[in-house]
């Protein structure tokens, strides 16, 4: 073989990746050509370089915690995890339609809403079963709010309210909206309060709305560029004064 | 609650097989994108898609059939979010460039200068970056590469050279540059 016809093969020759016959044919070139074989002394060369560690990316200590969750959030096939919000919404529809046809004016006027409020509701039930009401278990909020670097792409602002009789309980990584958000668990007594804050599509502040759905109470606003839903079983009076605390 | 247990085996394999290769589902999405948040962005992407498409894995190794997916999911990011950046498919015939140049003698590569190394390979076209990254820093086989790019072996082979004459060559320019 002719040192034209050697060169586009040399690469994979030294990648040990050319068949058996066209191996010997190179060999026994490379005994007798010195341009050659200084050509393979150069891809061996640059071979060495691109195995330097400085030139690997591996994934960032805080990543595989990220996906892992990620995939648990996830970790109801989607297929189960739309039918369980299906399932809720339908039981709620049956529970107004008792009412009187409520839920039908409530769809009709704002439906966005109303199933971002379902959503809400199906999140806050679900966290209150064992083991899923936080991720970080904390009290002191400069330990919470950090925990959500690298876990969510906003930083939420966190306050402890106990002194007001509002303690903090710890933060959850939740699942809302078609997007990972950050959830902030409080306590009243013995009810649960979950703050729910993602950054919102309209940047426009908005005041409390207040909702009474079912047993629940959903205050929600935004502000500064986030969406933020409160709900508790927590009676409304209590459960403003928390939003009043937590706005300031 | 026989479906919640179905759920958790369901999860624990897919963690077995996709969280291995986490480092190279990192490194693939960071030298496609070139930055460390958007590939961290990429990933948790492209590890949920894995997860959709679990049912349909059946092999043993997770890492050629998951770097797949992360590919995948890098072009179809690059394309969402840095539409200006080329990423046409790339011809081969055509690109055939000029012959190699043997390198003066004095200009042999050294295996010290990697930043210079991975400067150029940051430079190089995607088409390029990714067999190299593919090749020399995964390790996989001209036929994984096959695999997961989607072209033939041949294909792959004079990527492979090409890509690395490219490296060769602006190296050698810039070293006859430095001082």
């Amino acid at each position: 073989m002719t040192c034209q016809e050697i060169q586009p093969l040399l690469y994979g020759y030294g990648d040990g990746e050319l068949d058996l016959v066209r191996n010997l044919e190179i060999e026994r070139h490379l005994q007798e050509c010195a341009g050659c074989s200084k050509a393979l002394e150069r891809h061996q060369a640059l071979r060495t370089t691109l195995t330097d560690p400085s030139i690997y990316h591996p994934a960032p200590a805080h990543l595989r915690e990220r996906v892992r969750l990620s995939l648990r959030r996830q970790g109801k096939s989607p297929a189960t995890f739309r039918a369980t919000r299906w399932v809720g919404i339908a039981a709620s529809v049956a529970f107004f339609a008792i009412l009187g046809g409520t839920l039908a004016w409530a769809l009709s006027k704002r439906p966005a809403e109303e199933m971002l409020a379902q959503e809400v509701i199906s999140d806050h039930v679900r966290s209150l079963m064992a083991n899923h009401l936080v991720d970080v278990p904390s009290s002191n909020q400069h330990k919470v709010k950090p925990w959500f670097n690298g876990l969510v792409n906003f930083s939420p602002e966190v306050k402890n309210l106990e002194s007001k009789g509002f303690p903090l309980v710890g933060g959850r990584l939740d699942y809302l909206n078609n997007r990972t958000v950050a959830a902030l668990v409080y306590k009243r007594r013995e009810h649960v309060i979950n703050v729910f804050l993602w950054p919102s599509a309209t940047a426009e502040d908005s005041a409390p709305h207040v909702m009474q759905r079912q047993t629940y109470h959903l205050i929600h606003w935004n502000n500064a560029g986030l969406a933020h839903w409160v709900i508790s079983d927590l009676n409304e009076p209590e459960l403003q004064e928390f939003v009043q605390l937590f706005r300031e | 609650m026989t479906s919640d247990l179905r759920d958790k085996n369901q999860l624990a394999r897919l963690e077995a097989v996709v969280l291995p290769h986490l480092d190279a589902a990192y490194n693939l999405a960071r030298w496609l994108t070139g930055k460390d948040h958007d590939a961290e962005d990429v990933v948790q992407e492209a590890y949920l898609r894995a997860s959709q498409f679990f049912d349909g894995f059946h092999g043993v190794d997770g890492r050629a059939w998951l770097l797949t997916i992360v590919r995948n999911t890098c072009y179809t990011w690059l394309k969402k979010n840095r539409p200006h950046e080329p990423t046409v498919s790339f011809d081969d015939e055509q690109h055939s460039g000029s012959r190699e140049d043997t390198a003066p003698e004095g200009l042999l590569m050294q295996g010290e200068d990697c930043r210079l190394v991975r400067e150029t390979l940051e430079e190089l076209p995607p088409e390029f970056r990714e067999v190299i990254v593919l090749r020399e820093l995964e390790g996989m086989s001209y036929k994984e590469v096959a695999t997961i790019i989607g072209v033939p072996v041949g294909t792959v082979m004079s990527r492979l050279a090409r890509g690395r004459e490219r490296l060769q060559q602006c190296l050698t320019k810039r070293l006859i540059k430095e001082p």
